[in-house]
């Protein structure tokens, strides 16, 4: 029953997003404004079926319908109330559902937002409802969410029980959310080149889109870093894995676009990069998906094995060759009207940033598929592991940290001796005094103390903006608190940008601490033995077990002292379910400021003689999360609507 | 110089400054991926590889007060005894599928610092010990990286 409505659902939707596609366009060209209005109308059954594709589907998960073989795939009957909800998007099928559904949404608010616009928005209507079209065609054919399974077994499989954790609810959510996001920019550059109106009101009316988009994306990756150290249990945040990867090249991209944006509004410039790094970032986004879905990651023979992978193959040559052949038609218009006066300038520093984003968005996509390119090429597989990402990767972001101090406070066109002695002199000093005094204090390091001396160097900068313009206030008469809160308001994308990147630089802190300090150690303890690490003493006080309703629990009690303060108990434990063949590690940790003590319960003897316990000292890791929070505050603030130009 | 001549040898610069460093990169970082009968047909000690087999059963020897994990790997034709220091991960066991990286020390086996066993939501034990079912195994733990 349910398999029917849904696959009835879906098949209607794909016609509809695909009729509205080709009306829009069609009335767009021909003046006929009826056949847009239809358009919309599609747009927006389109959108009602899906959700209601969504509902159907958490439904089924929530009565246990096993007639539906995703929902026997995913859970059984004890997985838990919140779980068989998070369980919908625990796989591939739901989570292309998920997408999909976040397509149209981001679809309608288009629609509800622009359809007074009258040049570019049909055009953008139908490229939306395309990409919806081919998602929706992709729920047909290659990865049907509302397949039936026949016999109807008594119980499901059952929940990979790594996702039973909260991160699994909002890491998909905003993962996606930027990602589809992220489709929005890329059909008004689409529409810019069909109309050949490449000015830069697309520029212009995308940018709280990408904004969006771009800090959906920010947030996914961190709350996947939260997820993978919380639970995983290797004591990192993050691995180079490809699945990250695909997630990190559109950001890499998203960032790159978010600023060479700016560049255009303000000089005119960079149009026909603008409009590539779209194209890029869309592109990659679907890429990513492609890569972690088809399997080609694994071998380049696995690919052949699902037809999903040919789906999105097919849906990426598609959009590259549609979009840079457009590219190459609307040539003649994409010329830049300024150019770049001095090497030493706003521009110029932008447009480094761009290169190095760019460049290391290359490096991860290069180590990401050369596994693959080896295997097709030379027989042999041969992958490149972390220590490439970071070798590459590692100067990359340090220069981009620095040029985040440079290009917001260097002058436009052509900056004078002046000019640079006056924004930076102060700031380079600062981070070199920070730098040495970190020296002093015992930081060897060469990597950490460049690292930190550039971090220190751009908060600077953004510190010495900030105080300026509010003496500037306070000098015109205002107090200092309001001089700060008319200061964020009325010049919320500016001081928005700054507490982004203040947000960044605070990841940035954790993830040099967390590179440069942690440590870590192994030990089996006998009942009463201890392990040092760190100034930790770490004892090991027997085993115990626990049962509920989806697994079994053996925790480990260890009593920890860092030799000041009163002794705390910390206990790691190994999960069991029924349904895996193999325990998941329960971590347990002590979060700070200063560092994280994370404990993993590995080996133990059955009588709880005995345990082996792997601890880590982490350094810093907290700042990350942190740095993540302050982020969401500057996103916010870039966000809301300008008062003065609203 | 003009202007875009001073562009391009900037961007010429920095576009070889980055392949370098990606050059540099790949041969510095690069691990071999092979079964246990390749490797046994050609090992060289010190190369970097990633190691992939079923770990035979009755192999495994783990001492917990040394923290010393020895055991043996197959691929049906070929097998390799591997030696790592550290606690088995959670998916490791006798009759499954491991990933190992390391390399092959003159002393006749294999030094494993990393062994990889992740879990995926299709994760599926091989029937038999030999033909497809090692290749889709080792498929499947490679795709699905690494946990440490």
């Amino acid at each position: 029953m349910i398999s029917d409505i849904g696959h009835g659902a879906l098949a209607v939707g794909t016609v509809l997003a695909v009729y509205g596609s080709i009306a829009s366009g069609v009335g767009a060209r021909t003046g006929r404004p009826a056949l847009i209005e239809s358009a919309q109308y599609a747009a927006l059954a389109v959108f009602t079926l899906v959700t209601g594709c969504l509902l159907l589907l958490s439904y089924a998960f929530l009565t246990f319908d096993f007639s539906v073989r995703y929902v026997a795939q995913q859970t059984n009957l004890s997985t838990p109330f919140y779980y068989r909800i998070t369980a919908v998007w625990g796989a591939l099928e739901g989570s292309i559902l998920l997408w999909t559904w976040m397509v149209t949404l981001y679809t309608l608010l288009v629609v509800l937002r622009h359809r007074a616009q009258r040049d570019l928005y049909p055009w953008v209507l139908s490229v939306m409802l395309g990409i919806a079209a081919f998602f929706l065609l992709v729920m047909t054919i290659p990865a049907p969410p509302f397949e039936r399974l026949t016999p109807v077994p008594l119980d499901g499989r059952g929940l990979n029980p790594l996702l039973e954790d909260t991160g699994m609810i909002t890491h998909p959510v905003a993962l996606y959310l930027g990602f589809t996001g992220f489709s929005v920019p890329f059909a008004f550059a689409l529409a810019a080149l069909i109309t050949g109106r490449v000015g830069d009101a697309w520029i212009t009316i995308t940018r709280r889109w990408t904004i969006i988009a771009w800090y959906f994306l920010s947030l996914g990756l961190l709350i996947g870093g939260w997820w993978s150290y919380h639970v995983l249990g290797w004591g990192g945040y993050w691995a180079w894995d490809p699945v990250e990867n695909a997630a990190c090249m559109p950001w890499l991209t998203g960032t790159a676009f978010l600023h060479s944006a700016m560049i255009q509004e303000r000089r005119r410039m960079l149009k026909l990069w603008n409009i590539s790094l779209v194209i890029l970032t869309f592109s990659l986004t679907i890429f990513g998906t492609f890569l972690t879905r088809s399997g080609i990651i694994a071998s380049v023979h696995a690919f052949t094995q699902g037809s999903i992978g040919v789906f999105f193959l097919a849906f990426l040559a598609i959009v590259l060759l549609t979009a840079f052949g457009l590219l190459a038609w609307r040539w003649d218009r994409l010329r830049a009207e300024g150019e770049l006066d001095s090497a030493l300038s706003r521009e110029s520093a932008f447009l480094l940033n761009n290169v190095f984003l760019v460049a290391a968005a290359f490096t991860v996509f290069f180590g990401t598929v050369f596994p693959l390119l080896s295997e097709a090429m030379r027989g042999v597989k041969v992958s490149v592991g972390a220590p490439f990402f970071n070798q590459v990767n590692v100067p990359l972001f340090l220069s981009l940290i620095f040029l985040m101090g440079v290009g917001p406070l260097i002058a436009w066109r052509r900056a004078s001796v002046e000019n640079l002695k006056r924004n930076f002199l102060g700031p380079v000093l600062v981070g070199v005094a920070a730098a040495a005094a970190l020296h002093v204090v015992g930081v060897r390091s060469a990597l950490a103390l460049l690292s930190l001396g550039l971090t220190v160097f751009t908060t600077a900068t953004i510190v010495l903006d900030f105080s300026r313009a509010a003496r500037a206030r306070m000098r015109a008469g205002s107090r200092f608190l309001p001089a700060i809160a008319t200061l964020l308001l009325h010049h919320n994308r500016r001081y928005g940008g700054f507490a982004i990147h203040l947000g960044i630089l605070i990841v940035a802190v954790g993830v040099t601490g967390s590179q440069a300090w942690s440590v870590q150690t192994e030990a089996t303890l006998r009942h009463g033995e201890a392990v040092h690490l760190a100034g930790y003493q770490v004892r090991f006080d027997g085993l115990s077990a626990e049962e509920d309703s989806t697994h079994a629990t053996v925790i480990g009690t260890f009593t920890v002292s860092n030799g000041h303060g009163t002794p705390t108990v910390m206990r790691p434990s190994k999960k069991f379910y029924p349904q895996e063949s193999s325990p998941i590690a329960g971590v347990d940790y002590r979060m700070g400021l200063r560092e994280d003590l994370y404990l993993v319960l590995g080996d133990f003897a059955r009588d709880g003689s005995q345990a082996t316990v792997k601890a880590h000292v982490n350094r810093l890791v907290s700042w990350i999360w942190i740095g993540g929070l302050v982020l969401t505050l500057g996103a916010i603030l870039a966000i809301v609507p300008d008062p003065q130009r609203a | 110089m003009n202007r875009n001549a001073k562009f391009i040898a900037g961007g010429g610069v920095i576009a070889a400054a980055l392949a370098y460093m990606i050059y540099a990169g790949v041969t510095q970082s690069a691990v071999y991926f092979i079964t246990p009968s390749e490797l046994r047909a050609a090992p060289v000690s010190g190369k970097a590889y990633r190691l992939g087999g079923i770990v035979v059963p009755g192999s495994v020897q783990w001492n917990p007060a040394s923290l010393e994990l020895a055991f043996t790997l197959s691929d049906g034709r070929g097998s390799v005894p591997v030696r790592h220091r550290g606690t088995p991960p959670d998916l490791f066991g006798e009759g499954r599928g491991a990933v190992v990286e390391g390399n092959w020390s003159r002393e006749g086996h294999f030094t494993a610092s990393l062994i990889m066993a992740k879990h995926s939501e299709d994760y599926k034990a091989p029937r038999g010990t030999s033909g497809a079912g090692y290749q889709d195994l080792i498929r499947t733990l490679e795709k699905d990286g690494s946990s440490r």
